[in-house]
């Protein structure tokens, strides 16, 4: 099984290598040539995850913990490259490479007459290689290293059109925001080296509950545990990969990337990776209340207000990037209610069914001619048909409508939040709640906008209309299979089942899941019983409001702007947070960077200390020049003056 | 065999008699000159490998020890070796001066071979400080290699390189005089030139503090810290890139170098003393030049205060062991922080280097340093582009890249004595890759933005093979640390035992 570990990572990364130098240094390899290696590599790497996913879940194996190398030994720590293979890794090594898989057959059509093709392949190769090695880890070192190898990929796929100025601003904000929460990140890993003496999960999980009285002094007078500060460190880091707010910004404007790696990277993998780390880190969390309050109360706020943005968007993937923002709000919600199963459920699902939206509003785009407006689409469901009856399932399962995985999932994290005992867990509950008439309101504005409707488009694009090719529908069909299918089937398990064993530790005064399982019974009984909730009919206002503005009255869209006025322009303004960090940030940063420059070392250090020595000494010189006059009375002044001192001194002293 | 050899002087005299037969051969030579200077910088750096390969990780004790006496009369000897701390130095050293010959190869068009002569016989010298255990053959190592940097900077340097050099030669002149007081002083009280023998001498706590302060005077201008680094952008800006490169990747180091051989094991009183005004310096040095670097415009400005932000990283990890020690905790991190640092310093030498010769590609062909003058050179050299990305990556401390490894181990030590020492020296990973990133945004990314960008040419095998080599050697540290901390373990060890034993017990104990 060891091999199988291994070429799990290292099938894409060899995919990653030989795309990569060989279509760099030797462009004779083709194109065929590139994508085959790559697709090959992450191809052979799914194959390999259903086998490890097949042999935890049936053979019942035993999790795995091992070292594959080790990277450093100082100061008698061992720092190691290693895996932890469980349950909870092998559903996600399953998402990641089924989602990459399709994502990369996706990109032979709508990369197809790009230049940097191959570069392309090797990007996602290694991107895809970055992912498995991050939720693969069994240290904190490794996971650190994916963290930002995710992140390095990340930054050069939104610049990847580099001569475009909006994407080449966007991938550095995406990387310095991204560095801002791994600021937090880094201090958690050395808070628990201090504490642990060790970066293994294993040795800092069986030692976390013996830390819990352990309280470290911020500052004189104030001491917090110990705990609460490594997990508080972390989730900084988590608000920065998972985008939770204020670290959100980067996540909107990282659309500038091509459509697949909106999908795969800003939607589907990378940006759940600080969910997954938050859940993986369960036996920590669970030691830390407040820790876990900051979490719900976070995810609260970041799903509830970036879904709102979602409703005043023009761009297509704009759309689509708001509602990530705000999923992964709720799975941040699940989080902190420590349903940690409930979170990886939601992220799963929304990995299938997020991936499919995007990768269906690629299809657009392509048909578009590359055009991202919603206000110059409309009536395209007539001209892509399959386009449009798998977004329509995606938006299905995104609004959590009953029966489709997003309901399973979204359901339980407003249920979970519901029975949560925490400090924000009912400001949370009420967030989500009406989180879920917001997601449906966006979504379907979104749906009836491109599909329904007048056709808005210019003549050229109208003659030139048809659905996509093979390769771009076949991976829509596969991924709306799991996005119908893949909660109903799954839900009763991984929420209520055990299915994740060990790898997902809740103390027993916190197990929500454990509560409602008690309601609970099999996936369609819940899904009739849905029609009696809340959430239900909240979803259907929002789609019943969506379709009363977009389809039948457009003018009702003014009007609500009009009566809400300040609420619309602070959407507008994405609450001006963008100028916020452009001018007190940024702006701020760099007025300090130039004080201390021409302040500091131009005119303190070299002008007045430095060259001002020099200028001393030669300033001396001047007046000592001036004594040398030449005259002899000036001298025997001088001399006399001198001894009448020399004299006086001696008489002072010897009296 | 190969052990009997005195490799260290080998090591320290190849690269200087290939020096003076550069010169002899001189410019009428044509390639002629160029391809000794090539050979001997390859013969040094095969010499210096049994260094690395031959090495004993088990002990603390100097290997490859040389010692015949050189001037009775004052007992200084010709005694040269090595351990742990300063084996990996040297090796950098002869790594870096082979790609700063290759580098110069076509780009010199005035009196090359001087210019080969002066790196080859610096790089002797440079290797002779690191390699020197006798006190006076120190300084006269120390003071000799700033000769051939000065002539460099002085005659192949940019348009202000008379200011640059008087102030580099002032700046490091003036610390290194206070520096020979305090050896020599040494040399009264242990009555040999021995820096071993140093090491053991007793010292009270006044002598102990004024030979500190003397020592940092010295070596604080050469790494440089804050505020004494005024002269470093200046240098490198005047410089041609061979010479930044090796100020940058080897100069810097021997002031911290410096620390480690003097200041810890021969005034551990007094570094315990002022260990909060070195822990101060470097923390400035991290967020202050941080915030200097981001506003620069010139590239080579940018990465010299992008060095002095990540040597404050290094001397931080040096002096955090007394702030361990007094937790009361054992002194799990001391190491941890000391060997942060040395890798630090490696690597750095290997980034900083990089980044100074590809500014050198640009340079060599727009004739301009000015960041407002390039943008969108990805169009024309997709190939340095790469290059430049993966080193600027590694500048701002991607994992998986050398830059990484010693920020994090840094990083990791200092929690250990202060989590807000942590919380600054962290701030490195935000502002690091704030001024790198940005400067690749405006340098390389972007549109093609003036004809004088569209008309340049990519990497040529030359420059490939320089750049090459450096990024293989920034991966391999980054993927695989172990085999360069490995033979730091029972040096730093055992010097962390020296910093933490005061000598005035042991001077009360023997009076």
């Amino acid at each position: 099984m060891r091999y199988v570990y291994l070429g799990i990572p290292l099938a894409p990364l060899l995919g990653a290598l030989v795309a990569g130098l060989f279509g760099a240094f030797w462009p004779r390899l083709g194109r065929t040539a590139c994508h085959t290696v790559a697709i090959l590599g992450v191809a052979v790497s799914f194959v390999l995850s259903l086998v490890v996913l097949w042999d935890v879940t049936l053979n019942g194996a035993p999790p795995f913990d091992g070292a594959v190398y080790t990277w450093m030994v100082s100061d008698g720590i061992r720092f190691e490259i290693g895996f932890l293979i469980d349950r909870l890794t092998a559903l996600m090594v399953t998402t990641v490479s089924f989602v990459s898989l399709m994502v990369h057959i996706y990109t032979i059509g709508y990369m197809h007459d790009d230049p940097g093709y191959n570069r392309f392949f090797a990007y996602i190769a290694l991107f895809t290689f970055s992912m498995l090695m991050l939720v693969m880890s069994n240290n904190f070192l490794q996971l650190f290293f994916g963290w930002e190898a995710v992140g390095l990929v990340s930054y050069l796929l939104i610049g990847f059109w580099y001569t475009r100025e909006s994407a080449i601003r966007a991938n550095l904000k995406a990387f310095l925001v991204n560095r801002v929460g791994d600021f937090g990140f880094l201090l958690g890993i050395a808070a628990i080296l201090a504490y642990f003496g060790s970066l293994d999960y294993a040795d800092v999980f069986a030692a976390a509950p013996m830390a819990r009285e352990l309280t470290m002094s911020l500052w004189p007078g104030v001491e917090w545990p110990v705990l609460t500060v490594i997990c508080v460190l972390l989730f900084i880091g988590a608000m920065g990969k998972s985008a939770q707010v204020p670290l959100h910004v980067w996540l909107p404007d990282s659309m500038e990337g091509p459509t697949p790696i909106s999908a795969l990277i800003h939607a589907a993998t990378m940006v759940t990776a600080g969910i997954f780390m938050v859940a993986r880190m369960s036996p920590l969390y669970e030691l830390s209340e407040a820790a876990l309050s900051l979490v719900l109360v976070v995810g609260a706020v970041t799903a509830f207000a970036t879904g709102l943005l979602g409703i005043v968007q023009h761009d297509i993937k704009r759309v689509i990037a708001y509602s990530t923002l705000s999923q992964l709000g709720y799975m941040a919600v699940a989080l902190g209610a420590s349903a940690y199963a409930a979170a990886i459920f939601h992220l799963m699902t929304h990995a299938f069914f997020k991936a499919l939206l995007f990768l269906a509003a690629g299809s657009v785009i392509i048909a578009m001619h590359h055009e991202q407006d919603m206000r110059k689409m409309g009536g395209l469901r007539r001209y892509m048909p399959v386009t449009y009856w798998t977004a329509l399932i995606g938006a299905l399962a995104l609004i959590g409508t009953p029966g489709f995985s997003g309901f399973y999932s979204k359901e339980h994290i407003i249920e979970a939040a519901h029975g949560a005992q925490r400090w924000g867990a009912e400001f949370a509950y009420w967030a989500v709640l009406a989180g879920v008439f917001v997601t449906a309101l966006y979504t379907f504005r979104m749906f009836f906008l491109v599909f329904h409707g007048r056709e808005r488009m210019d003549e050229h694009t109208r003659a030139h209309l048809r659905e996509s090719p093979k390769v771009v529908t076949v991976p829509l069909v596969l991924l709306a299979i799991p996005s119908v299918a893949i909660g109903a089937l799954t839900v009763q398990p991984l929420l209520f089942g055990g299915w994740f064993g060990e790898a997902l530790r809740v103390a027993p005064e916190h197990d929500v899941l454990g509560r409602l399982a008690a309601h609970f019974d099999g996936a369609l009984a819940f899904a009739a019983h849905a029609v009696q909730t809340p959430p239900f009919w909240l979803a259907a206002a929002g789609v019943a409001t969506a379709a009363v503005v977009y389809l039948w009255r457009p003018a009702l869209a003014g009007l609500a702007a009009r009566v809400a006025r300040p609420l619309y322009v602070a959407l507008v303004h994405k609450y001006w947070a963008d100028d916020f960090n452009e001018i007190v940030v940024a702006g701020g940063a760099r007025a300090l960077g130039r004080l201390l420059w021409k302040v500091g070392d131009v005119l303190v250090i070299d002008g007045a200390l430095v060259n001002g020595t020099a200028r001393l000494v030669g300033l001396a010189a001047v007046v000592a020049r001036q004594v040398q006059t030449g005259y002899l009375y000036h001298y025997a002044f001088a001399m006399l003056v001198g001894l009448l001192a020399f004299v006086s001194w001696l008489l002072a002293l010897t009296r | 065999m190969l052990a009997d050899w005195p490799l260290l002087s080998l090591v320290v005299w190849t690269p200087i008699v290939g020096g003076v037969l550069v010169l002899l051969a001189g410019d009428r030579a044509g390639t002629g000159a160029k391809r000794i200077a090539l050979a001997f910088a390859l013969l040094t750096f095969a010499l210096s490998i049994p260094l690395f390969t031959g090495f004993d990780r088990d002990t603390a004790l100097m290997q490859f020890e040389e010692r015949v006496p050189w001037i009775p009369a004052f007992d200084i000897y010709y005694h040269l070796g090595v351990d742990g701390i300063s084996m990996p130095l040297i090796l950098l050293t002869t790594f870096a001066t082979v790609l700063v010959v290759i580098a110069g190869w076509e780009v010199i068009r005035e009196r090359p071979a001087q210019y080969m002569a002066a790196f080859l016989v610096m790089e002797g010298l440079m290797v002779g400080v690191f390699s020197a255990l006798d006190a006076a053959l120190f300084y006269v190592f120390w003071e000799g290699m700033l000769i051939p940097m000065f002539l460099v900077i002085g005659m192949w340097g940019g348009p202000r390189r008379v200011y640059a050099t008087i102030k580099f030669f002032l700046y490091t002149f003036l610390g290194s005089v206070l520096m020979l007081v305090a050896l020599i002083y040494l040399y009264h009280k242990s009555g040999s030139f021995s820096i071993l023998d140093y090491h053991q001498v007793p010292l009270g706590m006044r002598e102990q503090l004024l030979i500190f302060l003397a020592f940092l005077v010295a070596f604080a201008v050469k790494v440089p810290m804050w505020p004494v680094h005024t002269w470093l952008p200046d240098a490198h800006v005047e410089a041609p890139t061979g010479g930044s490169v090796i100020l940058a990747a080897i100069m810097l180091k021997i002031g911290a170098y410096g620390f480690l051989r003097f200041s810890l094991p021969i005034t551990p009183d007094a570094s315990a003393a002022l260990d909060w005004l070195m822990i101060l310096l470097s923390l400035v040095a991290v967020v202050y030049i941080g915030f200097v670097a981001l506003v620069q415009e010139d590239m080579k400005k940018l990465i010299a205060y992008s060095s002095i932000a990540h040597m404050g990283l290094v001397t931080l990890g040096f002096f955090i062991l007394y702030t361990i020690a007094e937790r009361g905790s054992g002194l799990r991190g001391a190491a941890l922080g000391i060997e942060g640092g040395l890798v630090q310093m490696i690597s750095h030498g290997f980034i900083s280097g990089a980044l100074f010769l590809c500014v050198g590609v640009l340079y060599d062909r727009m004739h301009t340093r000015l960041i407002r003058d390039y943008g969108g050179v990805v169009n024309t050299m997709p190939a340095f582009a790469a290059f430049a990305v993966l080193f600027a990556m590694a500048n701002a401390g991607l994992p998986g890249t050398s830059g990484f490894v010693g920020e994090f181990m840094v990083v990791l030590a200092s929690f250990k004595a202060d989590p807000w020492f942590a919380a600054l020296a962290a701030t490195t990973v935000v502002l690091g890759a704030a001024y790198t990133l940005w400067l690749v945004k405006r340098v390389v990314f972007g549109p093609v933005a003036n004809e004088r960008v569209a008309a340049l040419r990519d990497l040529d095998a030359r420059e490939y093979v320089v750049l090459g080599a450096l990024a293989l050697a920034v991966i391999a540290v980054g993927v695989w640390p172990d085999p360069l901390t490995e033979v730091m373990h029972a040096s730093v060890e055992n010097l962390v035992q020296q910093a933490t034993s005061s000598k005035i017990q042991m001077l009360a104990a023997h009076p």
